[in-house]
Protein backbone atom coordinates (compact mmCIF):
# COMPACT_ATOMS: atom_id res chain seq x y z
CA UNK A 1 0.00 0.00 0.00
CA UNK A 2 1.52 3.59 -0.51
CA UNK A 3 3.27 5.38 2.18
CA UNK A 4 2.15 8.81 3.17
CA UNK A 5 2.98 11.16 5.59
CA UNK A 6 0.93 13.22 7.82
CA UNK A 7 1.50 15.11 11.33
CA UNK A 8 -0.36 14.39 14.25
CA UNK A 9 0.74 16.89 17.08
CA UNK A 10 3.60 17.98 15.06
CA UNK A 11 4.84 14.63 15.35
CA UNK A 12 5.56 13.62 11.34
CA UNK A 13 3.69 10.01 10.87
CA UNK A 14 4.06 7.68 8.46
CA UNK A 15 1.64 5.66 7.61
CA UNK A 16 -0.77 3.34 4.85
CA UNK A 17 -3.23 5.71 3.19
CA UNK A 18 -6.83 5.32 4.04
CA UNK A 19 -5.80 3.79 8.16
CA UNK A 20 -7.90 5.79 10.33
CA UNK A 21 -6.41 8.67 12.93
CA UNK A 22 -7.20 6.76 16.28
CA UNK A 23 -5.05 3.85 15.07
CA UNK A 24 -1.73 5.91 13.69
CA UNK A 25 -2.10 8.57 16.99
CA UNK A 26 -2.18 5.68 19.64
CA UNK A 27 0.53 3.28 17.45
CA UNK A 28 2.54 6.24 17.96
CA UNK A 29 2.41 7.19 22.00
CA UNK A 30 0.05 9.96 21.19
CA UNK A 31 -3.17 8.69 23.69
CA UNK A 32 -6.64 9.68 22.07
CA UNK A 33 -9.47 8.82 24.15
CA UNK A 34 -11.51 6.07 22.75
CA UNK A 35 -14.38 3.60 23.71
CA UNK A 36 -15.65 2.00 20.98
CA UNK A 37 -13.38 0.61 18.34
CA UNK A 38 -11.40 -1.98 18.13
CA UNK A 39 -8.10 -2.84 15.96
CA UNK A 40 -8.85 -4.37 12.95
CA UNK A 41 -12.68 -3.88 12.55
CA UNK A 42 -13.40 -2.46 9.14
CA UNK A 43 -16.62 -0.48 10.61
CA UNK A 44 -15.47 1.80 13.54
CA UNK A 45 -19.21 2.02 15.43
CA UNK A 46 -17.65 5.58 15.81
CA UNK A 47 -20.69 5.06 18.55
CA UNK A 48 -18.26 6.36 21.82
CA UNK A 49 -18.14 9.88 20.88
CA UNK A 50 -14.91 10.75 22.68
CA UNK A 51 -11.92 10.64 20.06
CA UNK A 52 -12.64 13.81 18.85
CA UNK A 53 -9.48 15.21 16.97
CA UNK A 54 -8.85 18.58 14.58
CA UNK A 55 -7.76 18.20 11.27
CA UNK A 56 -6.21 21.60 9.77
CA UNK A 57 -8.75 23.17 6.68
CA UNK A 58 -11.93 21.48 8.11
CA UNK A 59 -14.52 23.76 9.43
CA UNK A 60 -14.92 21.62 12.83
CA UNK A 61 -13.54 18.50 14.99
CA UNK A 62 -14.07 14.58 12.98
CA UNK A 63 -14.31 11.56 15.03
CA UNK A 64 -10.42 9.55 14.53
CA UNK A 65 -11.80 6.67 14.27
CA UNK A 66 -13.43 7.36 11.19
CA UNK A 67 -11.28 9.52 9.13
CA UNK A 68 -8.94 7.97 6.87
CA UNK A 69 -5.21 8.98 7.03
CA UNK A 70 -3.90 11.21 3.72
CA UNK A 71 -1.05 12.74 2.33
CA UNK A 72 0.30 16.15 4.41
CA UNK A 73 -2.95 16.17 6.89
CA UNK A 74 -2.46 18.39 9.99
CA UNK A 75 -3.85 16.72 12.90
CA UNK A 76 -4.67 17.85 16.48
CA UNK A 77 -5.66 15.75 19.13
CA UNK A 78 -6.23 19.08 21.69
CA UNK A 79 -7.68 22.12 21.31
CA UNK A 80 -10.90 23.78 23.06
CA UNK A 81 -13.20 22.67 20.53
CA UNK A 82 -12.25 18.79 20.92
CA UNK A 83 -11.75 19.30 25.02
CA UNK A 84 -15.26 20.49 25.15
CA UNK A 85 -16.63 17.93 23.16
CA UNK A 86 -15.14 14.96 24.68
CA UNK A 87 -15.62 16.73 28.58
CA UNK A 88 -19.77 16.47 27.01
CA UNK A 89 -19.24 13.11 25.86
CA UNK A 90 -17.49 12.17 28.90
CA UNK A 91 -20.07 12.90 31.35
CA UNK A 92 -22.84 12.12 29.40
CA UNK A 93 -21.19 8.53 29.49
CA UNK A 94 -20.62 9.18 32.91
CA UNK A 95 -24.12 10.21 33.82
CA UNK A 96 -25.72 6.47 32.54
CA UNK A 97 -22.82 4.83 34.65
CA UNK A 98 -23.22 3.59 38.41
CA UNK A 99 -19.98 4.84 39.58
CA UNK A 100 -18.79 2.62 42.46
CA UNK A 101 -15.09 2.74 41.75
CA UNK A 102 -13.45 1.79 44.64
CA UNK A 103 -15.89 -1.58 44.87
CA UNK A 104 -15.49 -2.54 41.08
CA UNK A 105 -14.54 -5.06 39.81
CA UNK A 106 -12.69 -3.26 37.37
CA UNK A 107 -11.25 0.02 39.40
CA UNK A 108 -7.54 0.67 37.88
CA UNK A 109 -8.61 -1.44 34.65
CA UNK A 110 -11.63 0.63 33.77
CA UNK A 111 -11.34 2.64 30.68
CA UNK A 112 -13.49 5.58 32.08
CA UNK A 113 -10.77 6.14 35.02
CA UNK A 114 -8.02 5.98 31.98
CA UNK A 115 -9.94 8.90 30.18
CA UNK A 116 -10.39 10.76 32.96
CA UNK A 117 -6.71 10.69 33.95
CA UNK A 118 -5.55 11.11 30.61
CA UNK A 119 -7.68 14.16 30.57
CA UNK A 120 -7.79 15.42 33.97
CA UNK A 121 -11.55 14.94 33.63
CA UNK A 122 -13.13 14.50 36.89
CA UNK A 123 -14.83 10.65 37.46
CA UNK A 124 -18.21 12.72 38.96
CA UNK A 125 -21.39 14.63 37.55
CA UNK A 126 -20.44 18.12 37.39
CA UNK A 127 -23.14 19.82 34.61
CA UNK A 128 -25.89 16.99 33.95
CA UNK A 129 -27.91 14.58 36.42
CA UNK A 130 -27.61 11.09 36.91
CA UNK A 131 -30.12 9.03 34.88
CA UNK A 132 -31.35 6.56 36.88
CA UNK A 133 -31.97 2.95 35.85
CA UNK A 134 -32.14 0.90 38.53
CA UNK A 135 -31.92 -2.44 35.79
CA UNK A 136 -31.05 -5.61 37.49
CA UNK A 137 -27.58 -7.50 37.75
CA UNK A 138 -27.67 -10.99 35.59
CA UNK A 139 -25.51 -13.16 37.48
CA UNK A 140 -27.01 -16.44 35.74
CA UNK A 141 -24.07 -16.90 33.71
CA UNK A 142 -21.75 -19.44 35.38
CA UNK A 143 -18.31 -17.47 33.64
CA UNK A 144 -19.67 -13.99 33.26
CA UNK A 145 -21.76 -11.13 35.58
CA UNK A 146 -23.52 -8.80 33.63
CA UNK A 147 -24.30 -5.05 35.40
CA UNK A 148 -26.31 -3.04 32.57
CA UNK A 149 -25.97 -0.09 35.33
CA UNK A 150 -22.67 0.03 33.93
CA UNK A 151 -22.91 -0.18 30.02
CA UNK A 152 -21.07 2.41 27.98
CA UNK A 153 -22.98 0.89 25.15
CA UNK A 154 -20.01 0.78 22.64
CA UNK A 155 -21.00 -2.60 21.82
CA UNK A 156 -17.49 -3.93 21.78
CA UNK A 157 -19.12 -7.09 24.05
CA UNK A 158 -21.53 -7.63 21.11
CA UNK A 159 -18.91 -7.96 18.24
CA UNK A 160 -16.95 -9.85 20.65
CA UNK A 161 -19.94 -12.16 21.09
CA UNK A 162 -20.49 -12.68 17.63
CA UNK A 163 -16.70 -13.30 16.73
CA UNK A 164 -15.79 -15.75 19.35
CA UNK A 165 -18.67 -16.65 21.36
CA UNK A 166 -22.63 -17.73 20.08
CA UNK A 167 -23.92 -14.00 18.81
CA UNK A 168 -26.59 -13.93 21.37
CA UNK A 169 -25.85 -10.62 22.39
CA UNK A 170 -27.54 -7.18 20.95
CA UNK A 171 -29.00 -4.02 21.28
CA UNK A 172 -32.20 -3.30 22.10
CA UNK A 173 -34.65 -0.49 22.26
CA UNK A 174 -33.83 3.24 22.08
CA UNK A 175 -32.84 6.38 23.79
CA UNK A 176 -32.15 6.33 26.96
CA UNK A 177 -33.62 2.35 27.34
CA UNK A 178 -31.24 1.56 24.96
CA UNK A 179 -29.18 -1.83 26.39
CA UNK A 180 -26.85 -4.39 25.80
CA UNK A 181 -29.28 -7.51 26.08
CA UNK A 182 -30.36 -11.02 24.51
CA UNK A 183 -33.67 -11.95 22.72
CA UNK A 184 -36.61 -11.46 24.52
CA UNK A 185 -34.16 -9.96 27.24
CA UNK A 186 -33.46 -13.38 28.66
CA UNK A 187 -30.86 -13.81 31.58
CA UNK A 188 -27.48 -15.05 29.90
CA UNK A 189 -27.69 -18.43 30.58
CA UNK A 190 -31.24 -19.21 29.23
CA UNK A 191 -30.24 -16.98 26.08
CA UNK A 192 -27.43 -20.07 25.02
CA UNK A 193 -24.82 -17.89 26.41
CA UNK A 194 -21.57 -20.80 25.91
CA UNK A 195 -19.19 -18.75 29.02
CA UNK A 196 -16.49 -17.80 26.73
CA UNK A 197 -15.83 -14.91 28.25
CA UNK A 198 -15.16 -13.05 25.04
CA UNK A 199 -17.90 -10.62 26.33
CA UNK A 200 -16.34 -9.48 29.63
CA UNK A 201 -12.65 -9.79 28.11
CA UNK A 202 -14.17 -6.78 25.33
CA UNK A 203 -15.66 -4.87 28.15
CA UNK A 204 -13.59 -1.53 28.54
CA UNK A 205 -15.80 -0.66 31.73
CA UNK A 206 -17.23 -2.63 34.31
CA UNK A 207 -20.41 -4.28 33.11
CA UNK A 208 -19.18 -7.30 31.90
CA UNK A 209 -17.22 -9.13 33.90
CA UNK A 210 -15.51 -12.46 34.63
CA UNK A 211 -16.88 -14.65 37.59
CA UNK A 212 -13.42 -15.96 37.60
CA UNK A 213 -9.90 -14.05 37.50
CA UNK A 214 -8.22 -16.79 36.38
CA UNK A 215 -10.20 -17.19 32.73
CA UNK B 1 -44.38 -10.88 28.84
CA UNK B 2 -47.54 -12.53 27.85
CA UNK B 3 -48.16 -16.12 27.70
CA UNK B 4 -49.13 -17.45 23.85
CA UNK B 5 -51.02 -20.40 23.63
CA UNK B 6 -49.43 -23.28 21.07
CA UNK B 7 -51.88 -22.11 18.31
CA UNK B 8 -50.95 -18.88 18.72
CA UNK B 9 -46.87 -20.29 18.10
CA UNK B 10 -47.77 -21.77 14.83
CA UNK B 11 -50.06 -18.48 13.89
CA UNK B 12 -46.87 -16.40 14.36
CA UNK B 13 -44.34 -18.64 12.55
CA UNK B 14 -46.62 -19.42 9.49
CA UNK B 15 -47.27 -15.49 9.47
CA UNK B 16 -43.43 -15.73 9.49
CA UNK B 17 -43.28 -17.62 6.85
CA UNK B 18 -45.11 -16.58 4.50
CA UNK B 19 -44.42 -12.30 5.32
CA UNK B 20 -40.39 -13.29 4.11
CA UNK B 21 -41.88 -14.29 0.73
CA UNK B 22 -41.01 -12.04 -1.96
CA UNK B 23 -38.47 -10.15 -0.07
CA UNK B 24 -34.84 -10.83 -0.62
CA UNK B 25 -32.95 -12.18 2.07
CA UNK B 26 -31.30 -9.50 3.32
CA UNK B 27 -31.29 -7.55 6.16
CA UNK B 28 -32.69 -4.78 4.44
CA UNK B 29 -35.90 -6.54 3.94
CA UNK B 30 -36.21 -7.06 7.97
CA UNK B 31 -38.42 -3.67 8.50
CA UNK B 32 -41.03 -4.42 5.53
CA UNK B 33 -41.36 -8.31 6.69
CA UNK B 34 -41.99 -7.33 10.23
CA UNK B 35 -44.73 -4.82 9.10
CA UNK B 36 -46.20 -7.72 6.99
CA UNK B 37 -45.78 -9.58 10.23
CA UNK B 38 -47.98 -7.19 12.26
CA UNK B 39 -50.34 -6.25 9.52
CA UNK B 40 -51.50 -10.08 9.81
CA UNK B 41 -51.25 -10.74 13.57
CA UNK B 42 -51.65 -7.24 15.10
CA UNK B 43 -47.72 -7.84 16.83
CA UNK B 44 -45.01 -9.12 16.28
CA UNK B 45 -44.42 -12.48 18.54
CA UNK B 46 -40.94 -14.00 19.26
CA UNK B 47 -41.38 -16.61 17.58
CA UNK B 48 -41.88 -14.80 14.20
CA UNK B 49 -38.61 -12.88 15.11
CA UNK B 50 -36.73 -16.24 15.55
CA UNK B 51 -39.05 -17.89 12.27
CA UNK B 52 -37.67 -14.86 10.07
CA UNK B 53 -34.41 -13.82 11.90
CA UNK B 54 -33.55 -17.62 10.47
CA UNK B 55 -35.11 -17.10 7.28
CA UNK B 56 -32.38 -14.11 7.01
CA UNK B 57 -29.16 -15.56 8.45
CA UNK B 58 -29.26 -12.78 10.88
CA UNK B 59 -29.20 -13.32 14.80
CA UNK B 60 -32.64 -13.04 16.33
CA UNK B 61 -31.40 -10.94 18.60
CA UNK B 62 -31.06 -8.18 15.99
CA UNK B 63 -34.27 -8.78 14.71
CA UNK B 64 -35.50 -8.05 18.45
CA UNK B 65 -33.66 -5.09 18.35
CA UNK B 66 -35.10 -3.32 15.70
CA UNK B 67 -38.69 -4.64 16.51
CA UNK B 68 -38.06 -2.92 20.27
CA UNK B 69 -36.45 0.17 18.58
CA UNK B 70 -39.49 0.99 16.15
CA UNK B 71 -42.60 2.39 18.32
CA UNK B 72 -44.70 1.08 15.24
CA UNK B 73 -44.15 -2.67 16.45
CA UNK B 74 -45.56 -4.18 19.03
CA UNK B 75 -44.74 -6.91 21.15
CA UNK B 76 -47.82 -7.82 22.52
CA UNK B 77 -51.39 -9.01 21.36
CA UNK B 78 -53.31 -6.40 21.03
CA UNK B 79 -56.35 -6.10 24.05
CA UNK B 80 -59.96 -6.13 22.58
CA UNK B 81 -60.23 -2.44 23.63
CA UNK B 82 -57.25 -1.00 23.19
CA UNK B 83 -57.00 2.15 25.11
CA UNK B 84 -54.33 4.91 23.73
CA UNK B 85 -53.74 7.76 25.63
CA UNK B 86 -52.67 11.22 24.25
CA UNK B 87 -49.20 12.58 25.65
CA UNK B 88 -49.22 15.11 22.88
CA UNK B 89 -48.35 19.02 23.82
CA UNK B 90 -52.07 19.86 25.07
CA UNK B 91 -52.59 16.54 26.75
CA UNK B 92 -49.62 16.31 28.52
CA UNK B 93 -50.44 20.23 29.64
CA UNK B 94 -53.29 19.21 30.95
CA UNK B 95 -52.07 15.93 32.65
CA UNK B 96 -52.48 13.61 30.58
CA UNK B 97 -49.71 11.38 32.21
CA UNK B 98 -51.82 11.38 35.36
CA UNK B 99 -54.46 9.63 33.01
CA UNK B 100 -51.71 7.50 32.09
CA UNK B 101 -51.30 6.66 35.44
CA UNK B 102 -54.21 6.00 35.92
CA UNK B 103 -55.13 3.31 33.40
CA UNK B 104 -51.56 1.71 34.05
CA UNK B 105 -53.30 1.58 38.10
CA UNK B 106 -56.30 0.25 37.25
CA UNK B 107 -55.45 -2.43 34.89
CA UNK B 108 -52.31 -3.42 36.62
CA UNK B 109 -49.97 -3.43 33.25
CA UNK B 110 -47.57 -0.77 31.93
CA UNK B 111 -47.75 1.04 28.64
CA UNK B 112 -47.39 -1.68 25.76
CA UNK B 113 -49.06 -4.31 27.90
CA UNK B 114 -52.11 -6.10 28.14
CA UNK B 115 -54.27 -7.61 30.29
CA UNK B 116 -53.92 -11.05 30.93
CA UNK B 117 -57.33 -11.67 30.09
CA UNK B 118 -56.51 -9.83 26.58
CA UNK B 119 -59.44 -7.86 27.43
CA UNK B 120 -57.50 -4.44 27.59
CA UNK B 121 -54.42 -3.21 25.81
CA UNK B 122 -52.33 0.10 26.82
CA UNK B 123 -50.58 2.33 24.60
CA UNK B 124 -49.75 5.80 24.72
CA UNK B 125 -49.81 8.26 21.39
CA UNK B 126 -48.16 11.89 20.11
CA UNK B 127 -51.65 14.08 19.17
CA UNK B 128 -54.89 12.17 18.17
CA UNK B 129 -55.57 15.72 16.42
CA UNK B 130 -58.35 17.19 19.21
CA UNK B 131 -56.84 19.12 21.44
CA UNK B 132 -59.37 21.52 22.34
CA UNK B 133 -60.38 18.01 24.43
CA UNK B 134 -57.43 17.48 26.69
CA UNK B 135 -56.79 15.31 28.13
CA UNK B 136 -57.49 12.62 25.66
CA UNK B 137 -57.84 8.83 25.73
CA UNK B 138 -58.83 6.59 22.42
CA UNK B 139 -60.47 3.07 22.55
CA UNK B 140 -61.13 1.55 19.81
CA UNK B 141 -60.96 4.60 17.48
CA UNK B 142 -63.69 6.02 20.03
CA UNK B 143 -62.30 9.24 21.39
CA UNK B 144 -63.33 10.54 25.37
CA UNK B 145 -61.98 14.23 25.73
CA UNK B 146 -61.67 16.26 29.30
CA UNK B 147 -60.86 12.76 30.81
CA UNK B 148 -60.25 12.83 34.90
CA UNK B 149 -59.43 9.98 37.05
CA UNK B 150 -63.12 9.24 38.06
CA UNK B 151 -63.96 9.34 34.14
CA UNK B 152 -61.08 6.57 33.55
CA UNK B 153 -62.74 4.57 36.67
CA UNK B 154 -66.50 5.42 35.18
CA UNK B 155 -65.41 4.20 31.71
CA UNK B 156 -64.00 1.22 32.95
CA UNK B 157 -67.08 0.55 34.81
CA UNK B 158 -69.11 0.76 31.73
CA UNK B 159 -67.41 -2.11 30.33
CA UNK B 160 -68.23 -3.83 33.36
CA UNK B 161 -64.94 -4.12 35.31
CA UNK B 162 -65.42 -3.98 39.29
CA UNK B 163 -62.94 -1.36 40.48
CA UNK B 164 -62.16 -2.62 43.91
CA UNK B 165 -63.27 0.33 46.48
CA UNK B 166 -59.98 0.55 48.20
CA UNK B 167 -58.18 1.55 45.44
CA UNK B 168 -61.10 3.94 44.20
CA UNK B 169 -60.07 6.18 47.16
CA UNK B 170 -56.13 6.36 46.37
CA UNK B 171 -55.16 9.02 44.69
CA UNK B 172 -58.45 10.79 43.05
CA UNK B 173 -58.63 14.16 42.73
CA UNK B 174 -62.50 15.07 42.05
Amino acid sequence: MQKITLFIDDREVKAPAGRPILWLALENGIYIPNLCAVPGAEDPPAACRLCWVEVEGYPRPVTACTEPARDGLVVRTRSPRVDRLVRAAFELLLSAHRLECSRCPKNRACTLQEIARARRLPLRLVRYRKLARDLPVDNSSPAVRYDPGKCVLCGRCVRACRREGTGILGFARRGYERRVTTFGEVPLARAGCSGCGACALACPVGALTLKTKSV
Amino acid sequence: MVLLTEEEKRAAREAAGSAVRGFPRSRGSLVPILQKIQEKLGYVPLEAMEEVAGQLGIPPVDVYGVVTFYNQFRLTPPGRRQIKVCLGTACHMKGGTVILDCWKRRLGIEVGGVTPDREFSLERVACVGCCSMAPVTVINDEVHGRVTPTRVDGLLFSFGVKVKKGRQEEGEVN
